[in-house]
């Protein structure tokens, strides 16, 4: 039941990352493949009806994590306080940007949300990788299950890391290449015309960066984090989710030369997902890995809630996520197909 | 300042701020399936025109009651972090419902009722207006049953290892403190959203333009307005306070001001509390309705402060007390102004009442005021408890995080907050300014504002 509540909340978070990850995406690339007025509306347009509806999966993720795991939630959201201050403010600015810039026909106006649609989202993607490889690396918990992070120590892990050292710096940069790679390929499937071949070569370009990337994170993670290949040892069907990345890596190549605009995003969306997947079967049954050696880790036995209410939680979030499932199906179906180059209609 | 009072205010700064815009969209909401009823009914085109008007101000509102949502969720975490780890397993429970079940809802079916119109049939249309409610209704009732348990927790346990768990879920939902709460707070939402909507009915006929549509605001409105304003006080509001007579008396007393426990209490309406002299400076007082309002008698004693020992006061009770006052007040006059203009839409003569129509016009802000006292009335009567009779606030929040810090993240807030407020009010002027006529649709991006 307890392991359960773990791949759920895992699962939310994979969903978050792979729906919010490709808005993000557009974010940071659209300065640069949307060069006119009416490539940036379309820009804005493939992603203008859905962004909300994904955002809602981060709230509903940190809400079942709240009443699955309060302990975790307690301590590594008052721990980590800043940079979630910071995410949130970024998360305001976003929607903002999204919504506002086509309210009013000012050249000015629009180039400002334009940028702050940039700003934001770039700091976003970067944020989450390094919070991810925060989570990973493990965090000073004190006596009490608490713990506070500077924003920066020595940038060095061990035993008192800061939010920021060189392993989070590389999850962010990971998450800011692999972003904006999931969105260029969100933005070849949706649009048409020279946006979507800037897209494209945007996409061809990013590719060999985030290879590398992913390389390199794994001798990083082993460094920081040695106990991470315990699982691996002990369970080898963890090893599904390093081969789910590098096949579906290679993918995303094959699939954008074949010219399948649809494989190259899947591809992307698996790769997020195995890559999150690793992540996760590297820490399981840990939540929060503890660098002080006096302290142990938040586990998912010392953190879960009580049994019944786990019990009846089963019952609604499984009825409650089926209904929105189905939402996103009748959204994102009514929103099929490419979005035009001119501003009035959807294509199709 | 101490780190306690900082998370105190940073709470209360960014949920009062929060709450600013739910209360208009959720009232709104169901204005808004009136009008779409009103135009599947009638065939009249008019009442769609008057539908996609609101719809714009209400997708304008929304889209900041998301970002500063978004805030909300997460802050029982970094601020209240004790607080979240004790009773995590209880009100995580409708704070997760309420996402999944009703955030996920409204933010697909806006979408389709914004750009839908065109693709979607009349009655598909509609379908999707009440699916946007009733999202909206929903989440009201998860936050308030979360509320409703800090104030009245129900259906509990504590575990050996100091957390609590939920022992029914039907408990948990059916608590009746939640349904008195969620009856008489959706009561206010729908008070704002009328009285917003006439408001504009107002200008638009006092302008002298758009003034067919301002006779269909107005109406509306005033009927909607009437409703509420009666419901707000009577049933809703009487019942909730007898509940709360019964299960908080302290913040009872505090709220009526009333130190000294009495037979036949007095009802203060006006006055200023003196916690030192333990009395009531320039009172206005009524005899014996207190008691009558709460027991159905005038005989009945009521129990003042002194009646309970001094450190389970409400900790700031001139506040409480002004705030009970300024909502009541406010409910009075607001079921008086709706009354006379009910009058005169019966008689046929409210379009030609300035007199009547200028008061409606500047009353706008008022609802937010009375909704705002409201809860502050009801957070602030709940001190010193955090969840009521069994975690004190001075145990709940974050004791890593320091007041240096929440300071910065407070006056963060209040910068970006102020910034929100003034496009606020760039974006509503520029949609009423445009008026219900506008078909000069701006080569638009298709986002949810810009439908
Ligand atoms: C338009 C807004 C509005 C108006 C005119 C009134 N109220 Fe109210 N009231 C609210 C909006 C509100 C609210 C914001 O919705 C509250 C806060 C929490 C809640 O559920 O409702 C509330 C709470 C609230 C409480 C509970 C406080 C607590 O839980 O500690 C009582 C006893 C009343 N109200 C009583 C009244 C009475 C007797 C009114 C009549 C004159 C009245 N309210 C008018
Ligand atoms: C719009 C509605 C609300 C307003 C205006 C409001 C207002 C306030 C205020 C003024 C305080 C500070 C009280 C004090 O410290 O003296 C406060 C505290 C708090 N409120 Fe609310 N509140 C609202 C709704 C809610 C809801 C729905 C919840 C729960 C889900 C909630 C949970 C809390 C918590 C956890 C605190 C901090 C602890 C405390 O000071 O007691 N509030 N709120
Ligand atoms: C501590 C308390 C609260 C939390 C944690 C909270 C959380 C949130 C969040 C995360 C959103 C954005 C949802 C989205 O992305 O679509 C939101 C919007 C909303 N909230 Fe709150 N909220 C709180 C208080 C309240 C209160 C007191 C009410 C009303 C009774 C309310 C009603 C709504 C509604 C109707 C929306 C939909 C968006 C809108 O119409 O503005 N919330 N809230």
């Amino acid at each position: 039941m307890a392991a359960l509540w773990f791949w759920i909340v895992a699962v939310m978070l994979a969903a978050y990352v792979v729906l919010d990850g490709f808005d993000l995406g557009v974010g940071i690339l659209f300065p640069f493949v949307a060069r006119t007025e009416d490539e940036r509306q379309q820009a804005i347009r493939a992603i203008g009806p859905v962004w909300d509806g994904n955002e809602v999966w981060l709230l509903a993720a940190g809400g079942t994590l709240f009443f699955a795991f309060p302990l975790l939630y307690a301590s590594s959201f008052s721990g980590f306080y800043m940079p979630l201050m910071i995410v949130l403010w970024l998360l305001i600015l976003r929607g903002l940007a999204i919504e506002l810039r086509s309210h009013f026909a000012d050249p000015l106006w629009r180039s400002f949300f334009d940028g702050l649609l940039f700003f934001a989202s770039t700091l976003l993607a970067i944020f989450f990788g390094a919070a991810l490889a925060n989570v990973v690396r493990g965090v000073p918990i004190g006596p009490d299950n608490y713990f506070y992070l500077p924003l920066w120590t020595n940038w060095r892990t061990g035993p008192n890391p800061g939010i920021l050292d060189w392993y989070t710096v590389i999850g962010g940069v990971m998450a800011l290449l692999a972003l904006s790679l999931h969105g260029a390929l969100y933005l070849v499937l949706k649009t048409e015309g020279d946006l979507q071949l800037r897209a494209r070569a945007a996409a061809g370009r990013l590719w060999p960066f985030v290879a590398i990337a992913t390389v390199l994170a794994i001798p990083a993670t082993v460094l920081a984090r040695p106990d991470s290949l315990h699982n691996y040892h002990d369970h080898p069907v963890a090893f599904l989710s390093p081969i789910g990345v590098a096949i579906s890596l290679v993918s995303v190549v094959i699939a954008l030369r074949k010219r399948s605009e649809l494989g190259a995003f899947v591809s992307s969306c698996v790769y997020l997902i195995a890559m999150l997947c690793g992540a996760a079967a590297g820490l399981y049954p840990v939540l929060l890995p503890s660098t002080n050696p006096a302290m142990p880790s938040i586990t998912i036995a010392s953190a879960i809630s009580g049994a019944y209410t786990l019990r009846v939680g089963l019952v609604w979030w499984a009825i409650g996520t089926m209904l929105a499932i189905m939402y996103f199906c009748i959204v994102y179906w009514l929103f099929r197909g490419k979005v035009s180059q001119h501003a009035d209609t959807y294509g199709h | 300042m101490d780190a306690l009072t900082l998370h105190r205010i940073h709470f209360a700064f960014t949920i009062t701020y929060h709450y600013l815009f739910p209360q208009l969209t959720m009232g709104l909401a169901l204005l808004i399936v009136v009008l779409k009823t009103m135009a599947l009914r009638t065939q009249d085109e008019r009442y769609n025109d008057s539908a996609r008007f609101w719809a714009r101000i209400f997708a304008v509102n929304f889209l900041l009651g998301v970002v500063t949502g978004i805030p909300m969720e997460f802050q029982f975490g970094t601020n209240w972090s004790e607080f979240s780890r004790r009773t995590g397993g209880v009100i995580g429970q409708p704070l997760a419902m309420e996402g999944v079940f009703s955030f996920f809802l409204e933010s697909s079916f806006l979408g389709l009722f914004l750009f839908g119109e065109k693709r979607l049939s009349r009655f598909a249309h509609w379908g999707a207006a009440v699916l946007v409610f009733v999202g909206s209704w929903i989440s009201g009732f998860f936050i308030i049953v979360t509320d409703a348990w800090m104030q009245h927790p129900v259906a509990y346990r504590l575990l050996p290892n100091g957390v609590y768990e939920v022992t029914s879920f039907w408990g948990l939902m059916m608590n009746p403190w939640a349904w008195l709460q969620y009856a008489h707070n959706m009561c206010g939402a729908v008070v704002t959203a009328s009285f917003v909507m006439s408001s504009v009915g107002a200008l638009y006929i006092l302008q002298k333009r758009d003034s067919g549509f301002g006779r269909i605001f107005l109406r509306v409105g005033v009927i909607a307005g009437v409703l509420s304003c009666v419901a707000q006080i009577f049933p809703t509001g009487d019942l909730h306070g007898k509940y709360m007579a019964k299960n908080q008396p302290i913040a009872i007393a505090g709220m009526e001001g009333l130190f000294h426990s009495e037979k036949g209490a007095p009802i203060v309406l006006m006055g200023q509390p003196d916690i030192e002299g333990q009395k009531i400076d320039n009172p206005i007082a009524v005899n014996k309705v207190l008691s009558f309002l709460i027991y159905g008698t005038t005989a009945a004693e009521v129990n003042g402060l002194d009646a309970y020992p001094k450190d389970q006061w409400p900790s700031t009770l001139p506040l409480l007390f002004y705030s009970y006052h300024i909502m009541a007040g406010l409910g009075t006059y607001f079921a008086a102004l709706m009354s006379i203009a009910g009058f005169l839409l019966w008689r046929g003569k409210l379009y030609t009442a300035r007199w009547v129509l200028w008061p409606i016009l500047l009353s706008f802000p008022l609802p937010y005021i009375a909704n705002t006292a409201g809860w502050m009335t009801a957070e602030i009567g709940r001190q010193p408890w955090l969840v009521y009779g069994l975690i004190r606030t001075s145990e709940g929040y974050s004791k890593h995080v320091g007041a240096g810090t929440s300071l910065f993240s407070l006056l963060g807030f209040l910068g970006m907050y102020t910034v929100l407020s003034i496009l606020w009010v760039m974006l509503v002027y520029n949609i009423i300014e445009k008026g219900p006529h506008s078909t000069t649709e701006l080569a638009a991006g298709q986002t949810l504002t810009n439908a």
